[in-house]
């Protein structure tokens, strides 16, 4: 479970973090803000066409490439997670 | 500052295609997304030539698009995604030629977001229920039926959401008639994201997962999820479900997978079949590389089904699968042929392939075979142990293929596409040409070309012949009623009359019964059979037997001008009277007693087509040298009664009355037009009332410096007006909607409608003594484009002040240099290794160049000759460098002399931006500018961005830095340096001692050059971060600009400030002044600002008609072309924008986008009125029309005659 729904005590709010998948809460971390602000702007990149050909003609990939190699980066964006200090 | 967007040339790119019957007809169309607007596409299986039917602005942005048909239906419908938050149903309605919206349904937020669905669209084949994903978690099913009045009805939606899951692809699995069922290709990441050693990443698995659809129960099962290739990036559908008819299995159901390097089938509780994708065996191909499916298309033919399935390199490979009623026995894969590169592939039932391109233009090709029994190897899963999944973790042995020219395909059609448009120039550099042209660098790597476009249509030319004198007139005509084509060509000169006859040759004839001895006025059919002259002494009306009737002028009098239809005659004579003929019922021509004295020289004349089912048509116009035009009734209650009048500021050349399409003034009927010409080049053109003959609604406008002649003519078999002036226009209705538009042609003297069985709707016209036939092949196209092929994606160019010619530099990434190809394949043959020629010989502008490892480019100087469209010479870089900017310096240190300069750099790698090294290359020009040298090469520590000019000295953003360089013996000299940039420098303007710096990131800076100090000093920016693209000055204050997310702005720096600013000799003042929110210590504010939805990638202040007032030119990647018109009065503003709240509230978008947020995607719209929504006024009901004129206290013929002036006075479009 991430820390999102872990922390949010408030049933409705849980509620709503559970809908809306990339909302902020009081104890994100560093990472996590992160993770979700590059995986809404790699999804804005594919969902937006004029992006994806602007991309795809600077590295001098196909369309269909760079879509790929976006939707694949989503995966893990910023790297593996910080080791927790418990 | 008040600004009006107009769209000069929407989009020409196609993200998205798909083909149906659409209008429910047998024909197959094709519906294509060009990303802001959806297009029918109609592609005539006689002659393969690809029309469009109607075409409509979505004002929103269409992320998928796919077809579906309800079953036992026969005609399609479509479904866009978009980024509306909400899923719409089109029909297209053949009748009224446009989309209808059936059913729109609202289910999240606008914006494409990760978790709004939009992105992914699956159909099931049999048209019972809809998925539509977000690219993360969402997925919504919605069911469709029939209600009881056989109306498309459509469910709410079903959630078959999966948290944390990313979405690759969905696709609707052909089931037959069981229940729906949807494949997903999901990636967890969940587990990823908690686990700090980055084991569960590595081990994350992508899982191919079918969603159930219960139509009994209406909900929505996970029914199976098995993990597949890591690598998958896309599924295809393949065929299943049982016949009714023989029991008999359509096809084994499941999916295709799409991995890198290999196709997988798979489906529930069956085996896998896995095949590689056989790949070209290049020798500088990067071998570490992996090759991806990028497009695929299903089709099914009786009895048997087939895939084509493109790489990105643009290879198509069919694949086929053996099966044995469900049980699949093999997959087999097969090079099939190369296009390019697609963003969509469909295949038509007529025997087509219509490749929409990611780039350049769109190609519809003609099936010759199917590949069947040719040499190519075919690799199937038969052949590798367990069906190629034995050990599914490890690839494949490499499958090879040799690319070849096209052997299974032809091409039959192509459609222009300026997509992608990365550099643009507006000037004039044509000789004899009042309106500036376009030059534009469009494409994408090796299929990259130079474009000048003009604005005109494009004139097809048959055949051209010399003739024995100048004539002055020239005329085509039947002999018979129904003739299907023209049979003489009249030719009228100073002294006499020439008749051709046309057969085989086009050759004199003499017993025509046409007088040859005199010139001729006017030619007609007349009646069933028979033909007339009208010559200045008389009309001779001869009959199918040769025999004459002719009528003489009373002595003394000459006719000096006629008009003529099918049934009636009228002439004026020298002593300004009027004299009328009708055709009586025996087939004579018979006088008006009397005859109308107009009382001043009568220069025009014009009546009517004869209206079908009538006897005559009732109005007459008759210019006067009195600068008058007189409507008079022919009616036989009131015949030569004048009913109105009309004052002009010229006396009339030429009147032409013409009932035209305009579904702007009357969506049904045609609209009687009385186009009146002046001697001074300027065109009226006015409504007459069909009830009372009085004249509404005039609008003017300037063809040309020559008195106007008007002929009625024929286009694609509607009534069009060819106007010729100083040089011809047509006026001609194109999807229902009036066009006027230049000709690119020679200029014409006269000209008449020419129809011959080898020319069926052509034209006929006479410039000096030469007889030209031709034709306009491509209706609707308002720019000509003439291009010249490049070697690489081209990126800027700049015109040489004086000579006339272009520099332009290219490039590519991940493209060897010719150079260090050959010298990469010399190393390779000298180690023994075989070289395959010929594929090494393949030419690239159809295959591509092979694909090298990041980091590797290649590049070019390019001097272009831009008026004969030619390359005038091409200068290679070497050692891996690529070219970034170029300007051309006149350098005070050589007395002013000019060089090019180039900013290029080394092993350049975009993400993180590096280099070894950045060079400024300077180069002299040589033989008039047509070669240059290379003086020196000045090493930089960042890539040089943007160069510019700037008082006798070059400055260049070297990423983050701007410098200030002079010219040096054996290197530019670094004078002075400002390292406080945030990102890197991507644009350079200057005026005075300003620079105006374009930040990559951080939007536009106003820098200072203080010379006596040699400071270079920040004294205003932007509080808005923003994405700079393009930008340009609007004046010394003022910058426009545009962003990456499709957004035009406008800036201005308080004047004061800049005065203070210029008033500070040394600079200290800015120096010392506090810095406001961590920048500059003033701002500047934002004037205006619009989402375009097109990436902009150039911006111009210019004018586009001569005289006219300048006006914002933008270009956009995917082809788009458009102006912001500044307003010039306050009543304009207000009445425009509140045009444009009404339109608003009509909801016209397709996709169900609202259109303020829409244009306010970013940041919300400022000061500037959409003319693309007005203007879609004309497309409104008439009743709306109205209703909307009355609260703007205007009559609907107004409200369309403001937009038309703002058009024309603007861009003369």
């Amino acid at each position: 479970m991430s820390s999102e729904l872990r922390y949010t005590a408030n049933t409705q709010l849980e509620h709503l973090h559970a809908r809306y998948t990339g909302t902020g809460h009081a104890d994100l971390t560093k990472y996590e803000w992160l993770t979700h602000q590059h995986r809404d702007t790699l999804s804005s990149i594919v969902g937006h066409p004029p992006l994806l050909s602007y991309l795809a003609i600077a590295d001098g990939e196909a369309v269909g490439r760079v879509k790929f190699e976006m939707t694949e980066r989503m995966l893990q964006p910023c790297g593996p997670p910080p080791a927790k200090e418990e | 500052m008040h600004l009006y967007n107009l769209t000069l040339q929407p989009p020409t790119a196609i993200t998205h295609a798909v083909a149906g019957n659409f209008s429910g007809s047998r024909q197959q169309e094709i519906i294509v997304s060009r990303g802001t607007r959806l297009e029918l596409l109609r592609p005539d299986p006689q002659s393969g030539k690809v029309f469009t039917v109607v075409t409509s602005d979505v004002f929103g942005s269409i992320r998928s698009l796919a077809a579906f048909r309800l079953t036992g239906g026969t005609k399609d419908y479509a479904i866009l995604g978009s980024d509306s938050g909400r899923i719409v149903i089109l029909e297209y309605e053949p009748k009224t030629s446009s989309f209808t919206k059936v059913h729109q349904e609202t289910f999240g937020k606008s914006g494409a977001r990760r978790i709004v669905p939009g992105q992914y669209l699956a159909t099931d084949p049999k048209g019972r229920s809809v998925m539509i994903g977000a690219m993360e978690k969402a997925k919504l099913v919605y069911i469709l039926n029939r209600d009881a009045a056989a109306n498309l009805t459509i469910s709410s939606p079903l959630e078959a959401h999966k948290n944390n899951a990313i979405i690759h692809h969905i696709v609707g699995l052909d089931v037959g008639f069981d229940n729906p069922m949807f494949a997903a290709l999901e990636v967890d990441y969940s587990e990823s994201d908690q686990d700090p050693t980055g084991e569960a990443f590595n081990n994350a698995e992508k899982m191919l997962t079918y969603y159930e659809l219960d139509l009994g129960l209406n909900h929505v099962v996970r029914k199976w999820s098995e993990p597949t290739d890591p690598r998958a990036n896309l599924l295809v559908q393949v065929p299943g479900g049982q016949l009714a008819a023989s029991e008999r299995y359509d096809g084994p159901s499941g999916v295709l997978v799409c991995c890198e390097d290999h196709i997988i089938y798979r489906h529930m509780d069956a085996p896998q079949h896995r095949v590689p994708i056989p790949r070209r065996r290049h020798p500088l191909q990067d071998p570490d590389r992996g090759l991806i499916i990028t497009a695929a298309v299903m089709h099914k033919m009786k009895g048997a089904f087939f895939f084509l399935l493109q790489s990105e390199d643009g290879d198509l490979y069919k694949v086929t699968i053996d099966h044995e009623e469900q049980d699949v026995k093999a997959l087999k894969i097969k090079y099939f042929d190369t296009v390019p590169v697609a963003s969509s592939l469909c295949i038509l039932k007529s025997g087509f392939l219509f490749v929409a391109s990611e780039f350049g233009n769109h190609y519809l090709y003609q099936f010759q075979k199917l590949g069947d029994d040719d040499n190519e190897p075919e690799f199937s899963s038969a052949s590798y142990p367990s069906f190629g999944m034995a050990n599914p973790a490890m690839p494949l042995p490499p499958a090879f293929f040799r690319p070849r020219p096209l052997d299974n395909l032809t091409l039959v059609d192509e459609m222009e596409s300026l997509c992608p448009i990365i550099d643009s120039k507006v000037m004039n550099l044509l000789p004899n040409s009042d309106t500036p042209q376009i030059f534009t660098a469009c494409g994408r790597g090796a299929r990259s070309s130079f474009r000048m476009l003009r604005h005109g249509l494009d004139v097809e030319e048959v055949v051209s012949s010399d003739l024995p004198g100048i004539p002055n007139a020239v005329w085509t005509t039947k002999l018979k009623e129904d003739d299907p084509y023209d049979s003489y060509i009249i030719l009228s000169f100073v002294n006499g009359t020439l008749v051709l006859c046309i057969g085989e040759t086009i050759e004199e004839v003499q017993d025509t019964g046409f007088l040859s001895s005199a010139p001729t006025l006017a030619v007609q059919q007349i009646g069933a059979d028979a033909l007339l002259q009208v010559h200045p002494h008389g009309i001779r009306h001869v009959l199918a037997d040769k025999r004459v009737n002719e009528w003489r002028v009373p002595q003394g009098k000459t006719i000096v001008c006629a008009t003529t239809n099918k049934r009636q005659v009228v002439v004026a004579l020298s002593s300004a009277e009027l004299v009328y003929f009708e055709l009586d019922l025996d087939g004579q021509l018979s006088e008006y007693q009397d005859r109308k004295a107009m009382g001043s020289t009568v220069l025009a004349l014009s009546i009517a087509e004869v209206p079908e089912g009538r006897q005559r048509t009732p109005y007459l116009a008759v210019g006067c040298e009195d600068q008058t035009v007189r409507i008079i009734s022919l009616d036989p209650e009131s015949t030569l009664d004048t009913i109105s009048l009309q004052a002009l500021t010229a006396p009339p050349s030429a009147i032409c009355i013409a009932d035209m399409l305009d579904a702007g003034i009357n969506k049904t009927q045609p609209t009687t037009f009385v186009n009146i010409g002046l001697q001074n080049g300027v065109l009226l053109r006015t409504v007459l009332d069909p009830v009372n003959g009085q004249l509404t609604d005039t609008r003017t406008r300037f063809l040309g410096t020559r008195p106007i002649k008007l002929i009625r003519v024929l286009v694609q078999r509607n009534p069009g007006i060819l106007a010729l002036s100083s040089r011809p226009w047509l006026n001609y209705t194109y999807q229902n909607l009036m066009h006027f538009t230049p000709l690119i042609f020679e200029n014409l003297d006269y000209a008449w409608s020419f129809s011959a069985e080898l020319c069926p709707e052509g034209l006929i016209g006479i410039s000096g003594s030469v007889l030209r036939i031709f034709q306009i092949p491509k209706l609707g196209t308002k720019l000509k484009q003439d291009a010249i092929p490049l070697s690489y994606t081209p990126r800027k160019f700049i015109p040489h002040p004086t000579n006339g010619l272009l520099y332009m530099i290219e490039g590519d990434h991940r493209v060897m240099g010719e150079e260090a190809a050959a010298r990469k394949l010399e190393e390779l043959r000298q180690q023994g290794k075989e070289i395959d020629e010929e594929v090494v010989q393949l030419p690239p502008e159809v295959f591509g160049r092979p694909k090298a490892p990041a980091g590797t480019w290649a590049s070019c100087i390019r001097i272009i000759s831009p008026v004969d469209t030619k390359t005038a010479n091409v200068i290679h870089l070497d050692n891996n460098e690529m070219a970034f900017s170029l300007a051309i310096v006149p350098f005070a240190a050589r007395g002013g002399e000019l060089h090019l300069v180039v900013g290029t750099a080394q092993d350049t790698f975009l993400t993180p931006r590096s280099c070894t090294s950045g060079f400024l290359r300077t180069y002299r020009f040589t033989d008039d500018g047509q070669n240059l040298e290379l003086l020196h090469k000045t090493e930089t520590n960042d890539v040089p961005l943007a160069v510019m000019a700037f008082q006798g000295k070059l400055v260049a953003g070297v990423g983050k830095a701007l410098r200030i360089y002079d010219m040096g013996k054996k290197k530019l000299l670094r004078k002075v340096e400002n390292k406080s940039f945030p990102a890197a420098i991507v644009s350079l303007h200057t005026q005075g001692s300003h620079i105006y710096v374009g930040d990559m990131q951080e939007s536009v800076f106003y820098a200072v050059y203080k010379a006596p100090e040699n400071r270079l000093l920040i004294f205003a920016d932007d509080p808005q971060p923003r994405w700079i693209t393009a930008m340009t000055m609007v004046d010394y204050n003022t910058v426009a600009g545009a962003d990456r997310f499709g957004n035009v702005f406008v800036n201005r720096l308080d004047p004061k400030v800049s005065e203070q600013v210029d008033d500070d000799p040394t600079g200290a003042g800015i120096l010392h002044e506090k810095n406001v929110l961590f920048g500059a210590p003033h701002k500047t504010s934002m004037l205006a600002h619009f989402h375009v939805g097109d990436l902009i990638t150039s911006i111009h202040k210019v004018s586009l008609v001569a005289g006219g007032r300048e006006v914002l030119l933008y270009t956009g990647l995917h082809g788009t072309i458009g102006i912001l018109v500044p307003f010039v009065s306050k009543e304009d503003v207000d009445f425009i924008s509140t045009l444009e709240q009404h339109m608003r509230t009509e909801q016209l978008s397709l996709v169900g986008r609202d259109h303020l947020t829409w244009r306010g995607y970013y940041t919300p719209v400022k000061a500037v009125v959409d003319g693309d929504l007005c203007e879609t006024f004309a497309r409104l009901p008439a009743s709306k029309q109205s209703s909307i004129a009355a609260e703007l206290d205007r009559t609907v013929g107004e409200v369309l005659k403001k937009l038309e002036q703002l058009r024309v006075t603007a861009s003369g479009f």
